[in-house]
């Protein structure tokens, strides 16, 4: 569902995005999402539902998970968002990025930022998580493909490596 | 065991990188200079004739491109099997989200309004909507009879075997429908050029049944219609015929005005007006012998192909003969029949038909158990087809298949029995009660009968200018694994690395018709044609004398790169070819209906809620024979997908119609399994002999939805003693029937008292 964002004025807004700071001319209830794929270039994050429910829109706004489709762009003024382009260290991918690629995380991969955004936002919390606390981390995000259990190997492994580079 | 390299190893999901990282590109990722986006306005009754269009003058409706069936260039229809389907209704409209003109703008925020500001009146007709409507044609939708497609399969004389029955057991089986639910809507962008004609990008399955839709109505020549697969978010059949209409719309939107035109639709569109799963209803009669043998039976197969034919037949057509499931039947007479009702045209999700009549096998078999007094394990192991023995269409199985054997895994991985015994003792006490279930079940591999024939697929294989090799097939990945395992094939078969080989992709003007991405094909045929259109390669350079016997990848990269430098472009074709002795009669529907069969024994345990009336599925065991398994990790993916899709058939996908139309068409209403509703999917592989396909393999992608929903109805019944012959099975119908239960038993008390 496409909210209407022909109300109001368009006006300024600056906010940091993966680390860059950015300023965009949008109207303040157009959503995050739109702002990001449309003026932003940022087209990872995907609309599933429109409504926050799918959570393929997933991104990190100031460190929480949010439905990017269900945030007006006013509310992330000044805000730092972590979308999946932010995710990898330049070519090198992070450690649940390994882990999705190896575990076959990603199937039709339409989910997998908001899924790998979600897990991240997961181990920021937790680092070893146990399954169950995986299974409640990801509920907010949907997957027809897996039926979820590559996804959870995937999480688990990737909370190993973080452990194991963490010690060493 | 075998000595390959790559084919059975765990290689990395080709386009994996690009997934995990947000850059794979799907079609709403893409925008086109000048491009406008597209919406639809439909009609919004079930059924009626159009009497006025008329536009309100609110919107500045010179701003915005308007197409009715009249800007037409070629044939009103959506190209398929009957072309029955209308593009753009012009008069009659025959269920109530038909599409009946189309607008663009460059504000795609304005479209919504406009949309609600053209009215439509009808004379409104008379409409139907279940199957039980259609038959009794108390109005005729649908040509003569309302009846899209019939077949009839009848092996020995049926009709005899009912006086030599020790028990006629019937039953009348039905499941719902359900959609797709790919994360990724449908979309389309069209581009129009007069010099190149038509170019549509989008999310699909089958390129070259787009390409064929698009020269019907835009009246076109094949080489000016391109039509390219972009990165596509799941698919399970729900984007094999409907984005020939949507990419229909937007080439129409786009000849019109002249600008690329982009058409995504919002989550309710898609799930209001796009194909779902057919209804269907099954009635099994059934003549058993005192010892559990099937002597023969009945099987009346109905679905509900919604208002149009579309793939109605092909749907049935599976659906029929897999209606026997994996037994023994001296004698059968399958009836099957696709009916119309003023309802968006179902179509194809995963199984195809298969997932139905199975749910009604399966079912039935536990219920021919209760009445013989035999458990739902004897009366399965006395009706499994053996090698030699013939299925309900009198095909000999040759495949060296043991179903005990696979019964017998699959009871020790789920510890059946142990199980079996605990919940007698748990069910004494308490409000939660368990039960554990099976499901034996196969799943034919490839197109139906003669379909493979008729398909003739084709098949590329290039050697590059740098020395790399690329597959050239119509086959689209979306998530199943296509690029991966299909690189796998031509790398073993080329010994080069798995690095050395990529697909293009699909792109009708660069890649061959290899036929449509469906029916759990792709590895076992196409995977094939990739196998011999790589050796042909092979033998093109060492008939040059640039290859020797034993080469290196290194070599062999060396080899190509000398000959496209010497002469061009490299490249290697292979063609289907039926494999030597089969047959197919199509009129009697007699013969080798599938080149190659997968088989499976699943076991579910649910435990049921009474307080809440909700089911849990706590365990799943998947084991199947699907022949080689050429990745592992990919093949697991494949099967708990579809396990969890088909436990979302059973127990919470529910589609609420009414006057043809979905009234629950959001994630919000509409539930799919999330992480927290699965239980562990525990999935194990038999490898029991060797078939015609790449490198032993069969087909595997369908498999996985047909046998957990009749799993777990079985277990529902184990646990709480009642039958249950519907899907999906929601705690609302548990609470009915356990209700009607209690009032049936209060009732009772006062005859027993006297």
């Amino acid at each position: 569902m496409t909210t209407s964002t022909h109300r109001g004025f368009r006006s300024e807004i600056s906010l940091t995005v993966n680390g860059q700071r950015e300023t965009v001319m949008a109207f303040p209830m157009e959503r995050l999402l739109d702002v990001l794929r449309q003026q932003l270039g940022l087209t990872g994050a995907k609309e599933g539902c429109g409504e926050g429910e799918c959570g393929s829109c997933s991104v990190l706004m100031n460190g929480a998970l949010v439905n990017s489709c269900l945030v007006p762009v006013l509310q992330a003024k000044g805000a730092s968002i972590v979308t999946i382009e932010g995710i990898a260290a330049g070519p090198q991918l992070s450690a649940l990025q390994e882990a999705f690629l190896e575990c076959n995380g990603a199937q039709c991969g339409i989910c997998t930022p908001g899924m790998i955004l979600a897990a991240s936002h997961l181990l920021s919390k937790k680092s070893i998580p146990t399954l169950a606390e995986i299974q409640e981390g990801l509920s907010g995000n949907l997957c027809r493909c897996t039926g979820y259990v590559q996804i959870f190997n995937a999480v688990a492994k990737a909370a190993l490596c973080g452990e194991a580079t963490k010690t060493s | 065991m075998s000595n390959e390299r790559i084919v059975g190893t765990a290689v990395p999901r080709k386009e994996g990188r690009d997934k995990v990282t947000g850059k794979a590109r799907y079609v709403d990722d893409m925008t086109l200079p000048g491009m406008l986006y597209g919406a639809t306005v439909r009609s919004q009754v079930p059924r009626g004739r159009i009497r006025t269009i008329s536009y309100r003058p609110e919107i500045a409706w010179n701003e915005f491109v308007i197409v009715t069936g009249k800007d037409i260039p070629g044939k009103n229809c959506v190209a398929l099997i009957e072309d029955d389907q209308p593009c753009l209704t012009s008069e009659f409209v025959n269920h109530p989200e038909e599409p009946i003109l189309l607008l663009a703008h460059p504000d795609r925020h304005l479209l919504r309004k406009a949309v609600e500001a053209v009215t439509i009146e009808y004379d409104a007709l008379p409409a139907i909507y279940t199957i039980e409507e259609s038959e009794r044609c108390a109005e005729i939708i649908w040509r003569t009879d309302n009846v899209f497609k019939t077949y009839l399969i009848e092996k020995g004389d049926v009709d005899e075997v009912w006086a030599k029955a020790d028990y006629i057991v019937e039953g009348e089986y039905r499941t719902g429908a359900q959609e797709q639910l790919y994360i990724e809507n449908n979309g389309m962008i069209a581009a129009y050029d007069a010099e190149q004609g038509i170019t549509v990008w989008g999310s699909l399955q089958c390129p070259y049944y787009v390409h064929k839709a698009l020269m019907a109505l835009c009246s076109l020549p094949a080489e000016k219609v391109r039509v390219v697969q972009m990165e596509t978010g799941g698919a399970f059949g729900g984007k094999e015929d409907y984005p020939s209409m949507i990419a229909g719309h937007a080439a129409l939107l786009a000849m019109k005005s002249g600008k690329p035109v982009k058409i995504v639709y919002d989550r309710m569109e898609d799930m209001a007006v796009t194909t779902k799963r057919h209804p269907s209803r099954t009635r099994q009669r059934t003549a058993v012998s005192k010892d559990g043998k099937i002597l023969g039976g009945e099987i009346d197969f109905t679905i509900d192909g919604g208002a149009y034919a579309t793939l109605s037949s092909v749907v049935l057509s599976r659906g029929a003969i897999h209606a026997g499931g994996p037994y023994f039947w001296p004698s059968v007479r399958i009836r099957a029949k696709a009916v119309a009702t003023n309802a968006p045209p179902h179509g194809a999700f995963r199984g195809f038909g298969a997932p139905q009549s199975l749910f009604a096998m399966e079912r039935h078999m536990d219920r021919i158990a209760k009445v013989v007094g035999l458990s739902p394990l004897e009366i399965r192991r006395r009706n499994f087809l053996k090698p030699g023995q013939t299925t309900t269409t009198e095909q000999i199985i040759r495949e060296p298949i043991d179903l005990d054997q696979l019964l017998n895994h699959a009871l020790e991985a789920s510890e059946y029995h142990v199980k079996k015994k605990q919940f007698a003792a748990h069910n004494q006490f308490g409000t939660t009660k368990k039960g554990i279930g099976i499901a034996a079940f196969l799943h034919g591999a490839g197109f139906t009968g003669s379909g493979e024939r008729y398909l003739n697929s084709v098949v590329g294989v290039e050697g590059c200018a740098d020395g790399s090799v690329r597959i050239l097939v119509s086959s689209t990945e979306f998530g199943q694994g296509t690029n991966t395992v299909l690189s796998q094939i031509a790398a073993e078969a080329l010994g080069l690395r798995y690095e050395d080989v990529s697909l293009a992709q699909p792109d009708t003007t660069q890649v061959p018709n290899s036929g449509p991405t469906v029916a759990s094909r792709t590895v076992m045929v196409v995977g094939k044609l990739v196998q011999s259109a790589a050796r042909g390669l092979q033998q093109t350079l060492a008939a040059r004398s640039l290859l020797g016997d034993n080469y290196s990848a290194d070599e062999f990269r060396a080899a190509c790169r000398s000959y496209v430098a010497a002469h061009g472009e490299l490249r290697s074709w292979a063609q289907y070819e039926a494999p030597p002795g089969i047959f197919w009669d199509d009129k009697k529907y007699r013969g080798e209906a599938y080149a190659a069969y997968a088989w499976a024994v699943y076991v579910a345990e649910v435990s049921v809620d009474l307080t809440t009336y909700s089911v849990a599925v706590n365990d799943f065991v998947a084991l199947q024979e699907v022949g080689r398994v050429l990745h592992p990790v990919l093949a697991v993916g494949q099967i708990a997908g579809g396990v969890a899709q088909a436990i979302g058939f059973a127990l919470f996908e529910k589609v609420v119609w009414q006057k043809g139309r979905m009234q629950n068409g959001q994630m919000t209403n509409y539930i799919m399994p999330t992480s927290s509703d699965l239980p562990p999917i525990r999935v194990l592989f038999e490898e029991m002999g060797n078939v015609h396909g790449a490198y032993g393999a069969k087909g595997i992608g369908e498999l996985p939805m047909d046998g957990p929903a009749p799993a777990i109805v079985n277990a529902v019944e184990d646990a709480l003693g009642m039958r249950f012959d519907f899907i999906p099975l929601l705690p609302e119908d548990i609470f009915e029937a356990i209700s009607a239960r209690s009032c049936e038993n209060e009732s009772a008390l006062p005859s027993a008292v006297k």
